[in-house]
């Protein structure tokens, strides 16, 4: 066996550091298709993952990438797959699966410029609005965008520490540009990595409640084989997992899986500052137009404009209270994202019409430059 | 001469009751369906491996086969339309020792789960796949299936299908399956001891299990569920070892029943292996 953590500098792309966080994390079990620009996640896994006793397979479309890092998910195995906008779309069906039976697995988005086919090669952020609601039906999911390819090692592992936490899929929400490009990717010592793992029940099988929440929210999880005789299904359950269709169970179910979410926001939302403190205008940026955002901020701040940025790291759930509590404080906010306003809208509907928000945006294939943000802060306020 | 039954006796447990949930009886399949007798055989089956039931997981799709999972008290995933079998796989990739059966019916394993099932047959990934076939949509209505025979009416053909369904053997066969048998649900005992063989089986096995919906398909082909019983009876053929390409579902001719193949072939997780960790399976 070779080692599990690579300790130690090494220069590589975000999409192979992708692959080194989950292999850190503990993924055991990688479901993929190819699809570009997420390929490299794959490719790499495949590499490595036999090296660590885990598995990889390469599965005939993304349906069953999906589908099959669930059943790898019920054996105990910390599981993974990874796309890109076509690939995601196909996804959605089972991710809903996923949440509803409260799956841990974690699926990476390397976004490229879209609708349809698109730009393959080229970055976009325009899958956010999608990862939140793709799939039917109401639900909360957790969506993390990284900005580098150090933090697509790092957020990896987070993001496997929070899908076993709230037994949940996660998403990382990254992008073409932040998936190619090579940085330095700093690999710590292997304890010094924290990596959770989902609570196992205990006590009288023939009592045991599949669904039944713990203090967080959130019901311990049984490997298959371990004798609990679980049932899961994708329809409405109860706590013993058996479907049962009623409009109260509905709710029962419905309050538990929105609840674990919205009642840990504080646990959740990761979030990060820049300049903030005396801020008159707020940029709201995440992921790879975050890196634009911070030389806006240096930039406008030599001009005397008193700008800030708050990065999302979590995009969802999303900071309302942090937007909310920011907008009595100042003129007013700007979010840049590769996208035509997605984020945005929610940036708006926080700060509740209490001072102007302006969106830029940029429909995919390049980042966005510094001066069109410096442009709107300019003439916006 | 019979005695009348005891009203006071105490009721004879189920034979199979060990491996049902019986907190889930009733269960939902109409009278006259053949899912039920296609269930008993499979349970039976599974009992017949003496395999300790922990070392199973059962997987269903959707529709009226489907709901198969929910009945079996072992480890059991009712999963999205279609997809049984990338469940199934994603289980047996991470865990090779447990035994993995896919319960579920034609519509869900052969039209919209049409790529999965080749594909897990390509791999000789080891699994049981078992498939209520009763050549319609049971539980959204009695639409046209991909298995439904040409001619017969269904909610949405109601003049008649005009295509041609697949013979599923001969599907499983080119694709790669290398254990490959065909029982209606009235040859209980023969399904049962194919549903245990499959399970010893490694690789991909296939078992086509020919059963009565009475209530979609019966009804508007002016069939009742003791009709198709007949046929099952008196128009069937077995044949064992029959040429795949000779298997389709025609009355007039004869059904062919049997096991048709079983061939030794390492399966996807033994190959994995081999390529992977050789020093752990060189003997
Ligand atoms: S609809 Fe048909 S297949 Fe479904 S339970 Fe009734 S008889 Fe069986």
């Amino acid at each position: 066996m070779k080692p599990r953590v690579l300790t130690g500098e090494h220069f590589m792309n975000g999409d192979v550091a992708c692959a080194e966080g989950a292999i850190a994390a503990g993924c055991k079990f990688f479901g993929g298709y190819p699809i570009t620009p997420a390929t490299e996640v794959a490719e790499h896994i495949s590499v490595r993952l036999p090296h660590v006793g885990g598995t990889y397979i390469q599965m005939e479309d993304e349906i069953a990438a999906m589908t099959s890092i669930l059943g790898g998910a019920w054996t105990g195995v910390k599981s993974m797959t990874a796309t890109s906008g076509p690939g995601f779309s196909l996804m959605m069906e089972t991710v809903g699966l996923a949440v509803v039976t409260e799956t841990p697995c974690v699926v990476v988005n390397v976004q490229r410029a879209g609708p349809s086919t698109g730009l393959p090669t080229q970055g976009a952020q325009a899958d956010m609005m999608q990862v939140r609601w793709g799939s039917h039906g109401d639900y909360e999911i957790i969506a993390i965008a990284p900005a580098s390819p150090q933090e697509m090692f790092d957020l990896t592992i987070t993001a496997f520490n929070l899908s076993e936490t709230y037994r949940t899929p996660v998403f990382i929400m990254s992008d073409e540009i932040v998936g190619h490009m090579s940085e330095k990717v700093v690999i710590p010592e292997e304890s010094r990595i924290r990596t959770v793992s989902r609570p196992k029940p205990s006590g009288r099988r023939d009592r045991f409640r599949l669904y039944k929440p713990g203090a967080n929210g959130v019901a311990p999880m049984p490997a298959i084989g371990d004798g609990y005789n679980v049932h899961v299904t994708g329809l409405t359950h109860d706590e013993k997992g058996y479907p049962v269709m009623s409009v109260d169970t509905q709710k029962e179910m419905m309050d538990r899986l929105l609840g674990k979410i919205r009642n840990n926001l504080d646990d959740i939302i990761m979030t990060e500052g820049y300049r903030l403190e005396d801020a008159e205008i707020v940029i709201v940026s995440y992921g790879v137009s975050s890196r634009t955002s911070y030389t806006t901020v240096d930039e406008a701040r030599k001009m005397g404009i008193r700008a800030g940025l708050l990065r999302l790291i979590t995009v969802w759930p999303f900071p309302e209270e942090k937007i909310r509590r920011l907008a009595g404080q100042v003129k007013g906010f700007v979010t840049v994202e590769i996208n035509m306003g997605q984020i945005s809208r929610e940036v708006q509907r926080c700060a509740g019409g209490q001072v102007p928000t302006y969106s830029v945006g940029h429909p995919g294939g390049a980042i966005i430059p510094p001066d069109d943000v410096i442009q709107v802060l300019r003439e916006g306020f | 001469m019979t005695k009348n039954p005891d009203k006071s006796a105490t009721c004879q447990p189920h034979p199979l009751e060990d491996l049902v949930r019986m907190d889930r009886i009733p269960h939902i399949w109409c009278s006259g369906c053949g899912i039920g007798s296609v269930f008993t055989s499979c349970l039976t089956g599974i009992r017949q491996t003496g395999i300790p039931y922990n070392q199973f997981a059962m997987v269903s799709g959707i529709g009226c086969s489907g709901r198969g999972a929910g009945y079996i008290n072992i480890d059991s995933f009712h999963t999205t339309h279609g997809r049984a079998i990338p469940f199934a796989t994603g289980i047996k990739t991470a865990r090779p020792d447990l035994n993995v059966v896919v319960f579920s019916g034609d519509g869900d394993l052969f039209a919209i789960g049409g790529n999965h099932f080749i594909h897990a047959a390509r791999r000789n990934m080891d699994i049981t796949v078992i498939c209520v076939n009763n050549l319609t949509y049971g539980m959204t209505g009695g639409q046209v299936a991909a298995t439904t025979p040409h001619g017969a009416k269904s909610s949405t053909t109601v003049a008649g299908n005009p295509e041609t369904p697949f013979n599923l053997p001969l599907l499983a066969y080119a694709s790669g399956a290398t254990y490959i048998a065909r029982w209606t649900m009235l040859h209980a005992r023969d399904l049962a001891d194919t549903v245990e063989e499959a399970l010893n089986h490694r690789g991909f096995s296939f078992i086509e299990a020919l059963s009565p919906c009475p209530i979609n398909f019966g009804r508007r082909n002016k069939e009742t569920a003791l009709d198709t019983l007949k046929k099952y009876h008196e128009k069937t053929i077995i044949k064992n070892g029959a040429n795949p390409a000779e298997l389709d579902i025609d009355y007039s001719r004869g059904v062919i029943l049997g096991k048709f193949v079983d061939i030794d072939k390492p399966t996807h997780d033994e190959m994995y292996r081999k390529m992977y960790w050789p020093q752990e399976t060189t003997e």
